[in-house]
């Protein structure tokens, strides 16, 4: 079609080429990398950081970012183990409807300081992750929340399924990926997200509600904290102040990174970040299989983000240099 | 009110009004940092007496030194537009080297020297990619702060690396009754000063933080001034590093976790200006004293760190928004 | 409420007046726009055309007067509602979302609804497309804005305008970057809106395009409307003095010089995609100026000299000298000096005062160990407000506080103090009033007559006439034409501009 479209095609498949190569390479050093079980391994990687992931790409394709998210996921799930300790009885499903609540409550204060305040998002949100963590602290008196007070049937979400013995964590994160998707390519709402990124200048100038689209993508990129914060709660059966969600936020930024999105705003798929969540679990996985720590992995989440940010910024400068030599040639 | 131009004629927006002189002398952030710095000490000693005492007041401060002296020079890299925050892990990567060296046996002057050499590679690193790689800073040191704590993580995993038995206690070593990490911030804080406000290096800091393509097209080097710049805080987070573990005797990988925050708090609370071109030694020297006596306060108090870092928190985004509302009023 | 008769206009401003910070722009203007015209602005830079078209298109209030829509007082108060009273603004730069399609551009913010509906991508494209064929454009609207030219661009803009009924279309220069065949079918579209009852105004600087197009002509000039006909009534010589208040050829000195060596050489310089082959000399006392269309490449020549963004093939030779240049510190260094184009962005430290943007460039001077000697510094920056006659209320003011032209005065002051002999200047009286113009043109002067070899970029034809001892033109990256003093004139000058490549229709 076009030179700038074939690119972000380009970028997809090499995430994809970047997983099928690793694996390879994993696999051949430990078969034991390639077999179902390991899959399930992977697959139960994900769920979390792919709900995450899916907030995260819409505040940066916004054009900003938002550093709390660990923090907002141990907020939340923080307040709805408490709920699930101090009041026995009331439903479990209930959880959800707090979590999401919860988070997009803390995500709508961030969008608020931001806007009120002209601030850069960076430094708000590095700002409440310190202080939603702090709050999660001080609610929770510094103690952790254990298995008993997990209603069973939250926990058993994470290992029953449905359906092709998925479990039920791993069916919501897929229904929270189609839901974005078609938020980001079919509502108008998510195609307002995408120009207020490519050019923040003129989305006022086209009668963009900037304040409230804003406002809505924190929210929504916290009230997926606050889902992944119930999720962690099913998984892993209690919740800990100091380090439910502590670092996730490098891993959610990492993941969507490497998916193509890019830091300026307005490019950035659905299937990219998918795909960049797919690897990054595959990397987390395969680093007991090989005998490597795991005290690796804030190293290797580094080092990825900052790859994936040289390779944005070549991309783009090449772009311009390829946008500029077209030019040139025309008669 | 008008609504912004999309693209200012150039006569529209270049006369901006005058500022009344009282308005110059009197509204500037590093009243703030005095302000709260006066209050302060009032309000805590009405809480804690014991706080004021001025001996308490310095030993105290040796806990904050390390950060302080990261800070003091971290106010210049964001004068200089730009912002690092991954000295704090920089620190924990050299000290768990620094320590682990010796003992595997290095002896100490050499270990100080590869420490030091880490450093500045670790900031150099930084430099190559802020300002030849040209990444965002933001992101880029969110990514080498992960980076280094991470391979600070690979070096000691979760064990407490022992320090030589003497190096132990340095901290308390006291010059005319000063302990000397207060004595190093101090003669840190007047050397950056003077270097800030009265060489041409400072004065070209300042300018590259103004407009950096002003400053570029004026024939400043501004890709070598923020190597540097980068490189000194590479060197000065190993050092401060070898200041802190004196006082712990061991080091872990999480030395100085969040540590980050504070370093940016006292540049904010210091009133120096997040998009660059303004900024004070003075004032991050006030507010490194004004959170070491807030620390020690909350430690009195028995607040849990975690609760530290939320009040921090709110602290942080309140002093920014306090000066970039001084500020904007005059920039643009 | 009036009924909307024929002879009611579809504009009717009144007493239009406009202040920024202090300095009045507009003076009490009194126009009317008629529907069915295509209405040109005219007026030099500052006299208030862009401002009050901008008035029109909500992006300024008024600090006085009234616009009447149709017989109705109406308030635009945002470029939102200027949308949707059918009014429409085509930037120079027109604005978009680069990574959205053609087709989204087109749509984003026109329609209402809930923030969840559906976005009907098969409807968007099918009726982006029956917009295109309605323009008689070819573009693909499926494919991301980011990339398209200028005119396409432009065209786009066009698109929204009518796809929204829009009933006046203002473009705001928009002929400056586009070939002469993009103009003609620009122009096409024009004339096909006029006819259907829509109201064109048309802001330029180009008279033969003016005369081409337009019926009426209104001339700004110091933020006064100074007159409305129409435009057979005016000719060149007549629109010029209303525009600038004297004949020509009285406004503007020339200065004789003995013209000596050869101080800047440059041979077959190219860079890919800016520009390509350029090869020119500039002599000691020679005021060379450089001529083109927005594009054509001048500045990336003048950057690529100066190091800011160097060559990728060619020699440059400094007095004698062949060197290579790969910064600016490098470039002072060998006697050379750039005073850039938008001194917003790349000149002045809008915070710092006077005295430190004048002595940025000459550190050595006033620091010679590293440290700053403040007296020397004074000394400096003294010497140079008075002899370029800087009106300041302090030395120590920020710079920002300070008139147009005086900011530029002190960019000027800051490269002098460097003592170059080579200067470059890059639109150096843009958004200047006219009294200091004439100053800069005096200073100009002299400084050729002391020696000194100068490169004057400049977009104003009359300045590079008045002052140049040869103009070289240069059109989309390529050197088109050396002409000498007596043979330059505006057309000459604009023929070696517009791109040889297409024909004219």
């Amino acid at each position: 079609m076009n030179a700038v479209k074939s690119i972000l095609l380009r970028r997809e498949i090499g995430i994809f080429a970047a997983i099928v190569v690793f694996c390879a390479i994993v696999g051949i050093a430990n078969p034991r990398f390639l077999t179902t079980d390991n899959f399930r391994v992977i697959l139960l990687l994900m769920p979390l950081v792919m709900v995450a992931a899916m907030g995260e790409m819409l505040v940066i394709i916004a054009r900003h970012v938002d550093l709390s998210v660990g923090s907002t996921l141990g907020f939340s799930a923080m307040m709805t183990a408490l709920m699930f300790k101090l009041a026995p009885g009331i439903p479990w499903y209930l959880g959800f409807g707090v979590a999401i609540g919860i988070g997009a409550v803390l995500g709508l204060i961030n969008g608020a300081m931001i806007i009120a305040f002209r601030l850069p998002a960076i430094i708000v949100t590095l700002g409440t992750l310190y202080l939603y963590r702090g709050l999660t602290f001080i609610a929770s008196d510094a103690r952790q929340i254990d298995r008993q007070f997990i209603p069973g049937p939250l926990k058993a979400m994470s290992a029953n399924s449905p359906t092709y013995a998925l479990p039920w964590i791993v069916i919501i994160a897929v229904a929270v990926v189609l839901i974005t998707y078609w938020f980001a390519n079919h509502s108008r709402l998510g195609r307002q997200v995408y120009a207020i990124g490519s050019n923040p200048a003129a989305a006022p100038l086209r009668g963009i509600p900037v304040t409230a689209v804003t406002l809505a993508v924190f929210s929504i990129s916290g009230a997926l904290a606050g889902l992944a914060g119930i999720m962690y709660a099913s998984r892993w059966a209690f919740v800990n102040p100091s380090n439910t969600g502590w670092g996730f936020e490098f891993q959610v930024i990492a993941a969507v990174v490497i998916g193509g999105v890019s830091i300026n705003g307005g490019v950035g798929s659905v299937l990219g970040v998918v795909l960049g969540v797919l690897l990054l679990s595959c990397v987390s996985a395969a680093l007991p299989l090989l005998g490597i720590a795991g005290t690796v992995q804030s190293a290797i989440y580094g080092l990825v983000i900052i790859i994936a940010l040289v390779i944005d910024q070549t991309v783009r400068e090449r772009g311009i240099l390829a946008l500029a030599s077209a030019r040139s040639a025309r008669p | 009110m008008t609504t912004e131009p999309i693209a200012p004629t150039a006569n529209a927006l270049d006369a901006a009004p005058a500022r009344p002189l009282w308005q110059v002398i009197f509204i500037r952030p590093v009243m703030l940092t005095v302000l709260l710095l006066i209050l302060e000490p009032i309000v805590a000693s009405v809480f804690w007496p014991q706080s004021l005492d001025l001996q308490y007041i310095l030993s105290t401060f040796t806990l904050t030194a390390p950060l302080a002296l990261m800070a003091l020079v971290l106010t210049l890299v964001i004068i200089a537009g730009e912002i690092d925050l991954s000295p704090a892990s920089s620190m924990a990567l050299t000290a768990c080297v620094f320590a682990a060296v010796q003992q595997a046996g290095v002896p100490f002057p050499l270990a100080v020297l590869i420490c030091v050499v880490l450093g500045l590679v670790l900031g150099l690193f930084n430099a190559f990619l802020v300002v030849f790689l040209r990444l965002p800073s933001l992101i880029a040191t969110i990514g080498t702060l992960t980076f280094y704590r991470g391979l600070a993580q690979v070096l000691a995993g979760d064990n407490s690396i022992k320090l030589p038995e003497w190096y132990m206690g340095l901290n308390l070593v006291t010059i005319l009754g000063i302990p000397v990490p207060d004595l190093i911030v101090l003669v840190a804080a007047i050397l950056l000063a003077l270097l800030l406000g009265a060489t041409i290096f400072g004065r070209q800091v300042f300018q590259i933080g103004t407009n950096e393509i002003a400053a570029r097209h004026a024939g400043i080097r501004t890709r070598s001034i923020k190597t540097t710049l980068f490189a000194t805080l590479g060197v000065v987070s190993a050092l401060a590093g070898m200041m802190f573990v004196s006082q712990l005797g061991t080091v872990r990988y999480d030395l100085g976790l969040g540590g980050e925050l504070q370093m940016v708090l006292m540049a904010m609370l210091g009133g120096t200006y997040i998009f660059g071109g303004r900024g004070s030694i003075l004032g991050t020297f006030l507010a490194g004293w004004l959170l070491s006596i807030m620390t020690n306060a909350m430690n009195t108090a028995s607040w849990l760190p975690a609760t530290q870092f939320c009040l921090l928190g709110v602290l942080l985004i309140v002093s920014i928004i306090i000066t970039n509302f001084i500020y904007s009023r005059t920039q643009r | 409420m009036a009924e909307p008769t024929t002879d009611t206009p579809l504009i009717a401003a009144r007493g239009i007046s406009k202040s920024f910070a202090g300095v009045e722009v507009l003076r009490d203007v009194d126009l009317d726009l008629q529907r069915g015209e295509i209405h040109a602005l005219l007026g030099e830079n500052g006299a208030g055309k862009s401002t009050f078209a901008k008035i029109l298109a909500g992006v300024h209030r008024p600090t006085r007067g009234t616009v009447a829509l149709n017989g109705e007082v109406v308030d635009i108060n945002s470029p939102i509602t200027a949308q949707k009273l059918g009014v429409t603004l085509i930037h120079q730069e027109p604005i978009s979302f680069p990574d959205l399609t053609v087709a989204e551009n087109l749509v984003l913010g026109r329609t209402v609804g809930a923030p969840l509906a559906r976005v009907h991508w098969a409807q968007m494209t099918r009726e982006a497309r029956q917009l295109m064929d309605l323009l008689g454009v070819r573009i693909d609207v499926t494919r991301p804005m980011r990339g398209l030219s200028i005119a396409d661009q432009q065209m786009v803009e066009i698109a929204r305008a009518l796809a929204s009924d829009s009933r006046l279309i203002i473009m705001d220069e928009p002929t400056a970057p586009l070939t002469p065949k993009e103009v003609d079918t620009l122009f096409g579209i024009a004339r096909r809106l006029r006819g259907e009852g829509r109201t064109i105004v048309f802001i330029s600087h180009r008279l033969e395009e003016v005369r081409s197009l337009c019926d009426r002509v209104t001339i700004f000039r110091d933020g006064n409307r100074v007159a409305t006909d129409t435009i057979a009534n005016l000719s060149d010589g007549d629109i010029i003095r209303l525009m600038i208040g004297r004949p020509l050829r009285e406004y503007m000195k020339k200065h004789g010089t003995t013209i000596g060596e050869v101080a800047l050489k440059i041979e077959h310089l190219s860079k890919p995609g800016l520009f390509t082959d350029i090869s020119f000399d500039v002599r000691k006392g020679e005021i060379v100026g450089l001529g083109g269309l927005i594009g054509a490449g001048r500045t990336d020549v003048a950057r690529a000299i100066f190091g800011v963004a160097p060559a990728s093939s060619g020699t440059i030779t400094v007095n004698g000298k062949a060197v290579v240049v790969t910064s600016p510190s490098q470039a002072i260094d060998l006697g050379l000096a750039f005073v850039p184009e938008d001194r917003a962005i790349a000149g002045i430290f809008r915070t710092l005062p006077v005295e430190q943007n004048i002595s940025a460039a000459v550190p050595r001077r006033i620091a010679p160990g590293g440290i700053i000697r403040r007296k020397v510094e004074k000394a400096l920056a003294a010497e140079s407000v008075r002899r370029l006659r800087i009106r300041l209320a302090w030395m120590r003011q920020p710079i920002g506080e300070l008139s147009g032209g005086n900011q530029q005065k002190s960019i000027l002051a800051r490269w002098l103090l460097t003592d170059p002999s080579v200067l470059i200047l890059d639109e150096p009286t843009r958004g200047i009033d006219i009294g200091v113009k004439a100053e800069f043109y005096d200073m100009i002067g002299e400084l050729a007559a002391s020696g000194r070899a100068i490169l004057l970029i400049s977009s104003e034809l009359p300045e590079l006439l008045a002052l140049c001892d040869r103009v070289l033109v240069m059109s989309e990256g390529r050197l088109t034409a050396n002409i000498a003093r007596a043979d330059a004139s505006q057309e000459s000058i604009m023929q070696a501009a517009v791109p040889r490549s297409t024909v004219a229709a």
